[in-house]
């Protein structure tokens, strides 16, 4: 089943058109990376699929059976997060906020669930904690726990390593597989670091300048592309080298 | 303590401090939101619109709250939509339009207005000095009104405000009208500074909003005790200051606003202590 369908999808800011005639469609099961180079629209696609920019022309069309109300994301952090006085369950629990309507309160079941995602994604020991004490791949997980409450379904992810270090990171990927593989969530990252994650992506969209790949795992690997993406990937891991010395 | 009690029979002492009971109380619950979006300065810049509006509604001789209502709500919507989409940095829009209402407002009434006291007038509007022993109980009754309204609105969206002021960008992707209760928001901004230069005068309402938060998020860790203990030190600061200047004589909105940096400084120590101890 289609989860949603770029059609002809141009995309930027009214000044500027950063990418145009993105066509690609999601299944469901899918584990989609979007990867590319910095500046390349990654991160301007997926909030247009989210809706949080406007497409410049084309569109991304849901299919009519999915409650686009049940979308989890996880976005990158905000300046503003780093002090935010909340503690780890308030955050979790306004990951129902969306689907809550008109209803003012957390329901008991909803409680539940939060809890249950927290044991889950091994966070529920900090839950009465502040968000801004914990490191990086704890708010990493309470913002990934939000994002599963507020969906079963399809999961948005906006560079969810950034900040975080070798080990987490790949505790990290680690967790998405699972979820993708155990939970059959529908995966869409957006993400610079394809060489851990490749192995479990179905499907890949590379940007450069302008869209230049949409396909398979296989398909991506065969291609041309594959090459330039390794080497980008090497200079990465050198800055980061040098970084923690 | 005689002076006080001989004070507490007096009616318009009762309305003052019932008033800015009620200020105090919006402005707090108003101000962690504002603060914790970094909007804090919208709440200063607003109530210099406010004077703006006020000086029109001096000149034309009309009941100033028709003007500085609308005047100050449309401007309250305009300017938090503007920072949303980021098409004009913050602080300086703020800053222009700060200056420019003020700049104006006065203009306008010292070259207009029949009043025979202009500077006592514009005094009074901007630091509040006189105001809040001269409340009718029609300004009662709006407080009365407007805080009912604000501590439901508060309660029952809650968890709405929180999600939003927490991550925008997450609350619209997964279908929160964020457009909505940012405008809801921008309206009873602009309520709350209009009825609170009633108590401190337009240059001081930042402080009502800006304090209790901000000492409040010193001490708490969660959201919702964050709003509660904003709540309260800003309702005993501004009840505090109203004594100390039914004593002392000292200006009403200057006493509060000493009172509440003071009470800042007590729980940033506070905070440090608490911090070494569990350290220890």
């Amino acid at each position: 089943m289609n989860i949603f369908e770029c059609k002809k999808l141009s995309i930027g800011y009214p000044e500027k058109v950063v990418c145009k005639d993105i066509n690609f469609a999601v299944d469901k099961g899918d584990f989609v990376c979007i990867v590319g180079e910095n500046g390349s629209g990654k991160s301007t696609l997926l909030k247009t699929i989210l809706g949080l920019n406007k497409p410049l022309s084309g569109k991304v069309i849901f299919d009519k059976d999915f409650n686009r109300k049940l979308i989890g994301f996880l976005p990158q952090q905000t300046e503003l997060q780093k002090d935010f006085p909340a503690t780890v369950k308030e955050i979790v629990m306004s990951g129902f906020v969306g689907r809550m309507g008109w209803r003012p309160f957390y329901s008991s079941q909803e409680k539940d669930k939060a809890d249950c995602v927290l044991k889950e994604l091994g966070v529920y020991e900090h839950s009465s904690k502040s968000f801004k004490e914990l490191s990086g791949g704890q708010q990493q997980r309470v913002l990934l726990a939000r994002a599963l409450c507020a969906t079963d379904e399809m999961l948005f992810l906006d560079e969810p390593t950034n900040n975080l270090d070798g080990r987490s990171i790949k505790q990290f990927y680690n967790l998405i597989s699972k979820l993708n593989r155990d939970n059959n969530i529908t995966i869409c990252m957006v993400t610079h670091d394809l060489e851990r994650v490749i192995g479990n992506a179905t499907k890949i969209v590379y940007m450069k300048d302008n869209i230049k790949f949409v396909g398979t795992k296989k398909d991506f690997l065969e291609s041309e592309y594959a090459k330039n993406f390794g080497v980008e990937q090497e200079e990465i891991i050198v800055i980061n080298n040098k970084g923690e010395e | 303590m005689d002076k006080l009690i001989m004070f507490f029979q007096h009616d318009f002492v009762i309305k003052a401090l019932i008033v800015a009971i009620l200020i105090s109380l919006c402005c707090a619950i108003l101000g962690v939101t504002l603060v914790l979006k970094r909007y804090a300065m919208i709440g200063d810049g607003l109530s210099h619109v406010a004077f703006g509006g006020m000086s029109i509604a001096m000149v034309l001789t009309v009941a100033d709250m028709y003007l500085m209502l609308p005047i100050t709500i449309l401007v309250a919507i305009i300017l938090i939509r503007l920072t949303n989409r980021g098409k004009v940095k913050n602080d300086s829009a703020i800053a222009m339009l700060s200056v420019g209402a003020l700049a104006f407002g006065y203009l306008i009434v010292d070259l207009f207005s029949a009043s025979a006291n202009i500077s006592g007038d514009v005094c009074s509007t901007l630091f509040g000095s006189v105001s809040i022993l001269t409340l009718s109980n029609f300004d009662v009754w709006l407080c009365v009104g407007l805080t009912i309204f604000v501590l439901i609105y508060f309660i029952f969206f809650h968890n709405k405000i929180f999600a939003i002021t927490f991550d925008e960008n997450f609350s619209k992707a997964t279908g929160v009208k964020t457009a909505l209760y940012n405008n809801i928001l921008a309206v009873i901004v602009g309520i709350v500074i209009v009825l609170a230069m009633k108590l401190v005068g337009s240059l001081l309402i930042s402080a009502l909003i800006v304090f209790p938060a901000i000492s409040a998020i010193r001490l708490f860790k969660s959201y919702k005790w964050v709003i509660i203990f904003a709540s309260i030190i800003s309702v005993i600061n501004s009840v505090l200051g109203i004594l100390l200047h039914l004593l002392w004589g000292t200006p009403v909105g200057s006493t509060i606003v000493i009172i509440n940096i003071f009470v800042y400084f007590v729980c940033w120590c506070l905070e440090v202590i608490l911090r070494e101890t569990r350290r220890v």
